[in-house]
């Protein structure tokens, strides 16, 4: 540290990373125990994989895996689109009609309680459905529908910061050499910003994969995502196949980000070195 | 002229075009549904699918008549429960705020003095849980905190309870999930805000003689004042609304609006209860969305 370092800052981050982290550990270390109660430790048959081999072939789980994988992928995609849209839009044109409302319909979904964002896309759902007969009844479209509502205004803030402190005279030279602004858009500045348009679409998806409140409300019979259901399992108490699968969950997304930052931070030394 | 000069006379831009498409999607999916939301908690419950009667009636040949239900609101207003949900849901998401605040804090002022390279690890560590579902999460301290739990086994084994302790399904369990759940939503602004601080100013102020701690307070504390809102506003805002952390965490007496909202929609079918519920809890939240907006704004502002 480059200032006095200090013994409270150090114990504050000690304890609040444990916070963080021991609860995450627990699930991980239990996810082996081969006791039922999950939390009292059978020394004498653990540390065991049955658990991994009952959730693998726990079919309940697995198709709401599945469908929890195509609507979280087909957010991401739209989420990305609508929000690399707006963000650019909020970020390049200082005015224009409707910005304010813009604005405040990119940062609302930030940070509403989801029983009310849950609520009012139902009901909207069933309006429509009583005026013009689509949506037909709730499932996957509904659902991916509402993801996408609220995953977008993530990705926005996330290109609008993104194109905030992005030089543009790049772009600027680009037209004065005689391109249009759409060839500029994705000549230069899509290239550019794709590592935040990346970590966008990586956070909607992950945004649409945990989402419960949302789900639960848009969703129809037969289309119960994996959140719903681990949800209706946890009601009830601890289950060791939970356990698994948040093990599964945390590696994963451990990877994924390591190798991510793995990656731009390699991104962002051959960027000092072309520079050079 | 071109198709787009032509467009151009009827006020249609390219740059129109970019925003047209999310405004008119937000507009749609965002916007619209409140408008439905409030008409809903006008009207009656009704045994029907959908379970609500409509608004607008047909009496007779010529007249329409419009039924708003005040019977809702005036429900809401005299029920003793929902007034004490409203309240609770407050006061517990103040207190969880208060405490992401003490804990966060200090974690986002070490973050921010570290060194670079150990800086994009700590922010790593913080990020991680946040990219973790919460449901796991929040599913992880029922099972430290049940009453056969990992905490209640360490502190028997360890001798300094006989029993076990009851954690869960208490208000303590509740904010311990709040608090939990909520933390990298404060660290992360608050680390934003203040990595843009000048630390020159602190040196500054020692060599002038003023001690660690008043230099803190009176010099740091107030420059990190729009990173404190931010980070406050992004833990209390949604906490309000908080449903599965009650609703695993808490017993049944933790009464929060968010889950009340729920059963009210899910167990009673009470549609437009529910959505009463849900117009007063936005009318509770928007000045606060505001505040945080123009806490954004002033923040940007200042960047540039």
């Amino acid at each position: 540290m480059n200032y006095r370092s200090s013994y409270f800052i150090l114990t504050c981050l000690g304890f609040g990373f444990a916070f963080l982290y021991i609860p995450i550990l627990s699930m991980v270390v239990f996810s082996f125990n081969a006791s039922k109660l999950v939390t009292v430790w059978d020394a004498a048959n653990s540390p065991t994989l049955k658990w991994y081999y009952a959730l693998l072939n726990n079919e309940e789980i697995l198709d709401a895996a599945w469908i929890s994988l195509k609507v979280a992928v087909i957010n991401a995609s739209g989420s990305v689109i609508l929000g690399t849209l707006a963000g650019f839009g909020l970020a390049r044109f200082s005015r224009f009609r409707g910005r304010f409302t813009l604005n405040a319909m990119t940062t609302a979904p930030l940070v509403m309680p989801e029983v009310i964002t849950g609520l009012s896309l139902l009901l909207l759902f069933v309006a429509l459905e009583q005026l013009i007969g689509w949506p037909a009844g709730r499932g996957i479209t509904t659902m991916t529908i509402g993801h996408m509502t609220f995953s977008m205004a993530y990705v926005t803030v996330i290109v609008n910061s993104r194109l905030a402190t992005f030089d543009t005279a790049l772009e600027e030279a680009a037209m004065d050499l005689g391109a249009r602004p759409l060839k500029v858009f994705f000549v230069i500045t899509l290239p550019i910003i794709f590592p935040a348009i990346l970590s966008g679409w990586l956070l909607a998806f992950t945004l649409s994969w945990d989402d419960l409140v949302i789900s639960s409300f848009t969703s129809g019979p037969g289309s119960s995502t994996l959140p719903m259901v681990v949800f209706s399992k946890v009601r009830l108490g601890v289950s060791p196949e939970i356990n698994v699968l948040a093990t599964i969950t945390i590696t994963v997304v451990t990877m994924m980000i390591v190798g991510v930052s793995l990656w731009m931070a390699r991104m962002a030394k051959l960027d000092n070195i072309a520079q050079r | 002229m071109t198709t787009a000069g032509h467009l151009r006379r009827f006020g249609v831009t390219g740059r129109g075009l970019v925003v047209l498409l999310p405004y008119l999607w937000l507009l749609l999916f965002f916007v619209v549904p409140f408008v439905i939301v409030l008409k809903i908690s006008f009207s009656d419950i009704d045994l029907a699918i959908p379970p609500y009667k409509p608004l607008l009636e047909w009496v007779g040949k010529n007249s329409l008549a419009i039924k708003l239900n005040f019977n809702n609101y005036a429900f809401l207003f005299t029920d003793r429960l929902y007034l004490n949900a409203f309240l609770n849901s407050i006061k517990v998401a103040f207190i969880s705020t208060v405490l992401c605040f003490l804990i966060g804090y200090p974690m986002a002022y070490g973050i921010a003095r570290a060194q670079a390279s150990t800086r994009n690890i700590l922010l790593l560590l913080v990020i991680l849980p946040f990219w973790t579902s919460l449901l796991l999460r929040v599913y992880a301290w029922i099972g430290l905190l049940k009453a056969n739990g990992v905490i209640n086994n360490i502190l028997i084994w360890l001798g300094i309870v006989h029993e076990p302790v009851t954690m869960l399904y208490t208000p303590f369990a509740m904010y311990v999930g709040i608090v939990y759940s909520y933390l990298p939503f404060f660290i992360l602004p608050m680390y934003a805000n203040l990595e843009k601080m000048d630390w020159q100013l602190l040196e500054a102020a020692e060599d002038l003689g003023c001690r660690p701690w008043q230099a803190f307070y009176k010099i740091t504390l107030p420059l990190s004042r729009n990173g404190i809102l931010a980070g406050s506003m992004l833990v209390f805002i949604p906490a309000v609304g908080e449903f599965v952390i009650p609703a695993l965490l808490g017993g049944p007496n933790a009464l929060m609006i968010g889950r009340v909202l729920w059963d009210e929609f899910f167990s009673n079918r009470a549609w437009p209860v529910a959505s009463a519920v849900a117009i007063l809890l936005l009318i509770l939240l928007v000045p606060f969305m505001m505040w945080y907006q123009s806490v954004q704004s002033r923040e940007s502002a200042g960047a540039r």
